[in-house]
């Protein structure tokens, strides 16, 4: 078979197409050992941060659960682009019910399990930012407080993409979206606003919280590996950059992502029962001018002069993670 | 056995002998005293193989029901007014997803003015969703009925409400009879679920279904309630056979013979109303009453049959659609279309206000003397409402 060179945009490498190849030269996306939970076919937009994050996450998840796992999903973009009737493409048990309730929804599951007795059965919960974040809180904190058997995964992409780009609590201060618009004094998202939510999970003193990104894959899946083994409540947040939403290249998923680790604006850490065990150092450390300088939502910084204020007011939030963690060290 | 007690225990005991496997319990005036009683049988472990969750909100209290039906448990939980609306659109994805959950509302009046008190607003307030809403005349009827939901709903796969008066049934000492585990056992197979999730046999549950599906979806769910309209009178001869006693239904009777005045309610007035039937015909008016206990599926036919040969039908409602009137006024009156009697509401016990003897016997007297108008709020207090008079300036147009 003659091999074809194709552009591998999540990686900015050159690779070859692994549908043209047999399954001892293919890459490991196309190991026969991955379960694929998220199949080919699915509506996402290309370099989906969210798509691509949620793949390793359940992948890693079937891997470590021996395939004996039960997903709810919120109401958001993995929904709607992995669900269109009559396809799905997932290869999971798999339940969608509503926006705000995953976390409910998997607190029934494990129940349910439980009184079943099939203990070999792991319950994972999924959501954007705003299925988290925002009308899902009150779920997930129950959820936290009760410590029910569950693994939560938020895929946060810093905004209601879903709907067309609408500010979440976990939009970033100075980000546009389509109700922070660029306009007047203060353009794009306000500063002094939104909430941390890996941090408030710490507060529930929960078993196992962590962030991850997709910008380090074999992080995100160590974690989501140790995560699924745990009992109680776990909460896993994973940095998904939304090319849509945050006016980005799709090839630059990967790379806006990196920088956003590397800048500090979104620090990769674990904690267990409420107490920070460990966290990923940087090991090139960027201004966050470069990270934010990929992003068209982010455009009003620079043009049409640069507005040094806001920029400083960014990279001291970079400061503050840095510091927080350690994440120098 | 027959026992003295309250009606929130007797629907607690009632569950329990149905083996359900996930209760999520969330606090609201008047249903709090089943949730309780089922918490506390959990946790002595008089009731085994049971998961019992105290959740956050009603959004959540049934949202965990529907994760834990949809994996295969048999699942329960209880609520009424705000809560009712709070989990609204939980009721809705409950009843679209097809899960057999049994819910109990302690009917209760919806805020504002807050009023823990009884009436039908809340039930009424989703009577779209889908769901089957059968209503309690009695706390053995209320007892009874949750042994039939069960069956009915895993059945059809589909979820019911019982709807039984606040504090009027949830707080009242009755004697009820309770049935032994053994003669439930007998009566209500273990659930079988359609389908739900497992790990072997993975199945996605809840996909975006658009424009070209979505009628087809909302049609399939209107021929289910068909479905159940053939089942509920089934189901309960099936429960009278077992048990030795009538209980739900979609409709019963009282003294309908010749009757030319027929009241329609749904609950516990019935009760009241078929005192006030007793002393009319004694008078010698030709009264009966028709209690409905299928609200959901509306049993258009069946009440067509029952109300046909009636001069005039009274229907008394717990609940008001502002604006419009009565809520079940219209939809009888749709049942009887091309039929002589007229109907007429009277719109009564809102927020729990009594409903006398005396006020419905004034009402049903001028029915029978052709005078009760279209719609009458029984028993306003009029110095209240003239504390409104830009509101009521003039005539009172309904009282």
């Amino acid at each position: 078979m003659p091999l074809t060179q194709i552009k591998f945009y999540q990686t900015g490498t050159f690779t070859v197409g692994n549908r043209l190849l047999g399954a001892d030269a293919a890459a490991e996306q196309a190991s026969p050992d991955r379960a694929n939970s998220l199949n080919c076919g699915h509506r996402a937009c290309q370099g989906c941060g969210e798509a691509l994050g949620a793949r390793y996450v359940i992948d890693a998840a079937m891997r470590a659960s021996k395939g004996r796992l039960i997903v709810a999903n919120a109401t958001g973009c993995l929904e709607v682009f992995s669900t269109p009737y009559p396809e799905s493409s997932w290869q999971i048990a798999w339940l969608h019910s509503l926006f705000g309730n995953a976390p409910a929804i998997a607190t029934g599951i494990a129940a349910a399990m439980k009184v079943k007795k099939h203990d070999d059965i792991r319950i994972l919960a999924q959501g954007g930012d705003g299925g988290t974040t925002d009308i899902g809180f009150a779920c997930l904190s129950g959820m936290f407080e009760r410590n029910d058997d569950v693994l939560y995964v938020c895929y946060d992409n810093e905004a209601y993409m879903n709907t067309g780009v609408q500010r979440s609590s976990s939009t970033p201060a100075a980000a546009r979206t389509a109700t922070t618009p660029v306009v007047g004094p203060q353009p794009g998202n306000v500063f002094g606003q939104g909430k941390n939510v890996p941090l408030i999970a710490m507060a529930h003193f929960i078993p196992y919280v962590a962030t991850a990104s997709v910008a380090n894959l074999h992080d995100l899946e160590d974690k989501i590996e140790r995560a699924i083994l745990m009992r109680g409540a776990r909460y896993v947040h994973v940095h998904v950059p939304c090319p849509l939403g945050w006016g980005t290249a799709s090839g630059d998923t990967i790379r806006v992502a990196r920088l956003a680790v590397e800048s500090a604006m979104f620090p990769l850490f674990e904690a267990e029962h409420g107490e920070v065990t460990g966290h990923t150092a940087i090991r090139r450390q960027v201004p966050v001018e470069e990270y934010l300088r990929l992003q068209k939502r982010f455009a009003h910084l620079f043009k049409p002069k640069p507005d040094a204020d806001r920029i400083a007011r960014l990279q001291a939030i970079a400061d503050r993670n840095i510091a927080r963690f350690g994440l120098l060290n | 056995m027959l026992q003295q007690i309250e009606g929130s225990r007797a629907v607690a005991e009632s569950v329990a002998l149905c083996r359900p496997e996930v209760i999520c319990a969330y606090p609201i005036t008047p249903q709090t005293h089943i949730v309780e009683g089922l918490g506390e049988m959990v946790k002595a472990g008089r009731l085994k193989g049971c998961e019992f969750i105290n959740v956050e909100s009603e959004f959540a209290a049934l949202s965990v029901a529907i994760g834990s039906s949809a994996a295969g448990a048999r699942s329960y939980t209880a609520t009424a007014s705000q809560g009712l609306l709070y989990m609204t659109e939980a009721v809705y994805n409950a009843s679209g997803l097809g899960l057999p959950i049994v819910m109990t509302i302690g009917n209760r009046a919806i805020g504002a003015p807050i009023n823990i008190w009884n009436d039908h607003s809340d039930s009424m307030s989703v009577r779209d969703s889908g769901w089957l809403q059968l209503h309690a005349e009695t706390n053995q009827e209320a007892a009874d009925l949750h042994i039939q939901a069960f069956r009915l709903a895993e059945e059809l796969s589909l979820p019911v409400m019982v709807c039984m008066d606040g504090f009027i049934l949830t707080h009242a000492y009755e004697r009820v009879d309770v049935p032994t585990q053994e003669q439930v056992d007998a009566w209500l197979p273990p659930f079988q679920p359609r389908q739900m999730l497992d790990p072997s046999a993975p199945l996605s549950i809840g996909s975006m279904v658009g424009p070209e599906t979505f009628m087809e979806v909302r049609y399939l769910a209107h021929q289910k309630q068909f479905q159940a309209l053939a089942r509920i009178p089934e189901i309960s001869r099936d429960f009278a056979r077992a048990f030795g006693r009538e209980s739900g239904g979609l409709a019963r009777g009282y003294r309908t013979e010749g009757a030319e005045i027929l009241v329609v309610a749904l609950g516990s007035v019935n009760g009241t109303i078929q005192e006030v039937i007793d002393e009319m015909q004694e008078a010698g008016v030709p009264i009966g009453s028709v209690s409905l206990c299928s609200y959901r599926p509306f049993p258009v036919d069946h009440l067509r049959t029952m109300l046909a040969h009636a001069r005039h039908v009274v229907v008394v409602e717990k609940c008001l659609a502002p604006g419009q009137g009565g809520i079940m006024s219209m939809e009888i009156q749709t049942a009887l279309t091309g039929l002589a009697p007229n109907v007429a509401t009277i719109i009564a016990g809102l927020g729990g206000r009594t409903i006398t003897r005396k006020a419905l016997r004034a009402a049903f007297e001028r029915a029978h003397n052709g005078i009760l108008p279209p719609l009458t709020f029984l028993d306003l207090n009029e110095k209240a409402i003239a504390r409104e008079p830009e509101i009521t300036s003039g005539e009172l147009l309904c009282r």
